[in-house]
């Protein structure tokens, strides 16, 4: 982003002290093409994440508005059936592990070392190598269209034995999820270590920021849980090619101890793509309310207890598979459990707005619009949880419409509003409050008006992944087209009118605090942030969120 | 049913401006144990188990609905009052224990007085004993197979297959009919309020077998057999679609259910075994090459398949049987003994029971069939002897 494309000049010269640096000639910002590839700053990585993950953004993105367009209207007018369900698989693969999760992880590198007073990230040339890696992963993901018979169409799920009928590029996305999945498990390291041992002196685990909180957990998930997504897709990948059977009938395979390992990944993973939106907003509501967060011991706890009880839910996932009684009961109360601490954070937000000095700048409304929408997900979810009601649910809009409303309502809001929030510490430029706020409404309605109605089609029975549906079902459709391709539109708005521009540094001069009651150390070095902060260990205050001079022998 | 107009005339206000834009919308109405036109809940019950399912719906709803405006409410009043623009000053407080336990117990007590009632009915769904009719349903790409295992109409089986119109029209993008994508050759045909076990199973991916009216959605697993059930409580027509992604023609392998009062079901239960009779193969009768092998592809396609592939080649374990040295050789009993016992320990089951014409038609294809090209014919009558 802007600063970050042309900031050789600001970089280096004052450090987060204040104090002028010596070493400018050396410490400045690489120029031209070698910065970034051989970038090891964990602010140009981080810059490098999030336009990664916004283009991969925009491509599912296109890839969703394909699959409205053909449930415009019943029968079939643009797509086959079979490049159908390659839209709905190659959208569901690229969202998820192309857009949310590197758009998390770039939030992760510019934030923590700046959260925590820390100069880098730990481990910074494994930080470029784990950035790197997603390119070639995204190349063999979305060049998968163009091999023989065309990409993956057995669901992102790549439910066995399906997969077992895919051509080549079937084995292409495998080899792409294996290396996301080595990208993400560097990652993590790099955010456990660089939490757990680069804290500036005084910044203890319980007056970290919540966002390094929530990262922190959602990495111990991401390295437990990812190895046993690389060990269900290898196990397809012998069944394959190398005669074996592990989830193949046919040899006395299981398909539905695919489903068990992928969803035992599967279930964490769809925290870990809603924890660190959790700790975005946990950050973006007190500086709003100008009021401290309420019940930070309680959100950290209750961070953790979700991220334990994702591991023990995920055959709810599978009611329908057909599981005896104790099991369907066991996965139900355990699912419904997580309510509890998930409605303790909700709680705690609004606790924090209660009897705040609220204002509503565009980051305030996406946090709002998050709790509010991402709130009634939480209520499908627990509808869903009943496993006599998911019986009638499963596989239909209704599960569609839920999963909408926690990860693009959750996650993508929380990174809206993220964006908003830190852009102007990232960029030294502010965005348009008027496009800001345009791009929430726009958003907000346009989301509302392509899900809600796949509430009302499930519950009558429409199943996913279907090209064409019975003529009943017609008008939903339209309006949930019409809504996506509003949603889609409003998306590239915030390209030109918000992104862009600031990245360009377009827009007027970021002051270095441009919230009134913004607290955290990120807001204690200038705008756009010098490409080397916290060079010397920051003195903090009792609170952890002020400098209040630099440590001792740290002077130049 | 006021309101319910109404709730419809508002959406067809919403709609028009959708309808607008592409060709007028197909007319369509409501299809009686099917969709209805604009949806908005699950559809009537007809059965116990889809009653209870509503009830808990109903219920989660209105919980939903009293949480939601209890906290939502107490949001958007604070949202309203403590603006900074109104003069509010932010208070201090940001902690309280009391606060966090109470508002952790509630909710846990609140989950469990949803959990309770919807236990009961988990217990009952997967209560499949005593049955009064059971049923096998066999997932196909991209049909669904039907086979009377016990009760009246034992031994009556079918394929279900959607109207070769209806997909045709499909490709054509000209959808018309209120049970488009629904219709089907065969139904499953059962008797009202009598217990029915469908018991699943698939003969090549996962698919999933589910009727919204009965209440009941199970999915069919290849090398696994899973079982449900239902008992109708009114004679009609119900209708369920393949609810597991199967490939292609996912969206086009429905299900019609076609409840039958006891003496209808009867009457159609008898015709139907009358014809299975006249149509049982007479093991003294002497083949041509031809009907034999057409016959033999049929049992190939539904018993070898899955394991030899529809190309012969096998993979694995699994014995290629183009160009295989048995399948080759001049003495047929050979192959025979393969079929009817099995061989490799079990990794090539036995197939004893299925009928000497079978065995001898499908034998007859492998020999007839890829590259194989013997010429010779195997007959019922050398697969009885080979039985001996």
């Amino acid at each position: 982003m802007s600063a970050v494309i042309g900031h050789s000049g600001h970089g280096g010269t004052v450090d987060a002290a204040g104090h002028e640096h010596a070493h400018e000639e050396h410490h400045g910002a690489p120029h031209g093409w070698k910065r970034w590839v051989y970038a090891t700053n964990h602010k140009d990585i981080g810059t490098m994440y999030l336009v990664f993950s916004f283009t991969m953004f925009l491509f599912g993105g296109v890839l969703a508005l394909g699959i409205r367009t053909e449930l415009f209207h019943p029968g079939l007018q643009f797509v086959n059936p079979q490049l159908f369900n390659q839209l709905t698989t190659m959208h569901g693969l690229i969202m998820v592990f192309g857009a949310i999760m590197p758009g998390f992880v770039g939030f992760a590198n510019w934030l923590v070392p700046l959260m925590i007073g820390a100069p880098d990230m730990a481990f910074a040339r494994m930080n470029n190598l784990s950035f790197w890696l997603l390119i070639p992963a995204a190349i063999m993901l979305a060049g998968s269209f163009l091999m023989p018979g065309g990409a993956p169409a057995a669901g992102w799920t790549i439910y066995a034995p399906l997969t077992l009928q895919m051509g080549p590029s079937m084995d292409a996305a495998i080899f792409a999820l294996h290396i996301l999945g080595a990208s993400s498990i560097m990652g993590s390291i790099n955010i456990i270590v660089t939490i757990l041992n680069m804290r500036a002196p005084g910044m203890t685990l319980m007056k970290m920021p919540l966002f390094c909180w929530t990262w922190l957990i959602t990495a111990y998930l991401l390295i437990a849980v990812m190895p046993v997504l690389a060990g269900a897709i290898t196990m397809t990948l012998t069944d394959r090619h190398f005669g074996t059977t592990f989830f193949n009938p046919g040899g006395g395979g299981d398909p539905v101890m695919y489903q068990h390992i992928f969803w035992f990944f599967g279930h964490p993973e769809v925290y870990i793509m809603i924890l660190p939106a959790f700790g975005i907003i946990s950050a973006i509501i007190p500086a709003f309310a100008r009021k401290r967060l309420f019940g930070y011991t309680s959100m950290v706890y209750a961070t953790a207890s979700i991220a334990i009880l994702s591991f023990i839910v995920w055959a709810h996932h599978m009611f329908t598979t057909g599981m005896p009684v104790t099991g369907q009961l066991f996965f139900m109360y355990a699912t419904m459990l997580i309510a509890v601490p998930t409605g303790v954070k909700v709680f705690n937000w609004i606790a924090t707005m209660w009897r705040g000095s609220m204002t509503f700048e565009t980051p305030m409304l996406w946090a709002v619009g998050f709790i509010f929408v991402f709130t009634m997900g939480g209520f499908t979810g627990l509808i869903l949880a009943m496993a006599p009601i998911d019986i009638q649910l499963q596989d239909t809009y209704y599960v569609v419409a839920h999963f909408h409303y926690v990860l693009v309502a959750g996650s993508l809001f929380a990174m809206f509003g993220g964006v908003y929030y830190w852009g102007p510490k990232w960029t030294g430029v502010m965005y348009r409050e008027s496009a800001g706020k345009f791009h929430f409404w726009t958003s907000l309605v346009f989301f509302n008006v392509t899900f809600f109605p796949m509430h009302f089609l499930g519950l009558a029975g429409m199943p996913r992944r279907y090209a064409d549906y019975p003529l009943q079902f017609t008008d939903f459709n339209m309006l949930a087209s019409i809504g996506a391709f509003g949603f889609g539109l409003s998306q590239v708005y915030f390209l030109f009118a918000v992104v862009l521009p600031m990245m360009r540094g377009k827009g007027a001069i970021a002051p270095q605090q441009p919230w009134e009651a913004a607290e955290g150390l990120e807001w204690e070095v200038p705008s756009p942030a010098p490409f080397h902060t916290f060079e010397t260990p920051p003195q903090l205050n009792a609170a952890g969120t002020k400098i209040i001079g630099a440590a001792a022998g740290s002077a130049h | 049913m006021t309101m319910r107009a109404f709730t419809r005339r508002a959406l067809g206000l919403a709609a028009l401006a959708a309808a607008s834009f592409a060709a007028a919308a197909p007319a369509v109405r409501d299809l009686k144990g099917g969709p209805a036109v604009n949806q908005l809940n699950l559809p009537p019950a007809v059965t116990q188990i889809a009653e209870d399912q509503q009830w808990l719906h109903h219920f989660m709803l209105i919980v939903c609905l009293v949480i939601f405006i209890a906290v939502f409410g107490v949001m958007f009043y604070s949202i309203f009052k403590h603006r900074k623009s109104l003069g509010a000053r932010a208070a201090h407080f940001h902690e309280s224990t009391t606060v966090e336990i109470a508002w952790t117990i509630v909710p846990f007590i609140i989950v469990i007085l949803m959990a309770l009632p919807a236990t009961k009915v988990v217990v009952a769904m997967k209560d499949t004993s005593a049955a009064d009719l059971t049923v096998k349903a066999t997932g196909l790409q991209w049909k669904w197979g039907y086979d009377y295992l016990s009760g009246e109409g034992a031994g009556i089986g079918f394929l279900s297959t959607l109207d070769v119109a209806q997909r045709e029209a499909s490709d054509r993008g000209a959808p018309e009919g209120d049970d488009y994508l629904l219709r089907v050759d065969n139904p499953l045909v059962v008797p009202v309020n009598k217990k029915v076990r469908v018991i699943l199973t698939a003969a090549d991916v996962i698919h999933a077998w589910g009727v919204p009216s009965l209440g009941v959605k199970q999915d069919a697993i290849p090398g696994f057999v899973r079982d449900t059930w239902f008992r109708a409580t009114e004679p009609g027509n119900y209708y369920g679609q393949c609810y597991e992604l199967c490939g292609k023609e996912h969206a086009y392998m429905p299900i019609h259910v076609k409840v039958l009062a006891q003496q209808d079901y009867t009457a159609w239960a008898s015709q139907k075994v009358k014809e299975a009779a006249a149509k049982a193969d007479d093991p003294s009768k002497v083949w041509e090459l031809a009907p034999l092998v057409a016959r033999g592809e049929q049992v190939y396609s539904a018993n070898c398949q899955v394991c030899h592939q529809a190309n012969g080649q096998g993979g694995g374990n699994i014995k290629p049987l183009d160009a295989s040295p048995t399948v080759l050789d001049a003495d047929k009993t050979k192959q025979i003994h393969v079929v009817l016992n099995g061989q490799g320990g079990g990794a090539m089951p036995s197939w004893k029971q299925l009928s000497d014409t079978e065995i001898a038609a499908v034998v007859t294809f492998t020999k007839n069939h890829w590259s194989n090209a013997t010429g010779q014919i195997v007959q019922p009558s050398e697969v009885a002897a080979a039985r001996k």
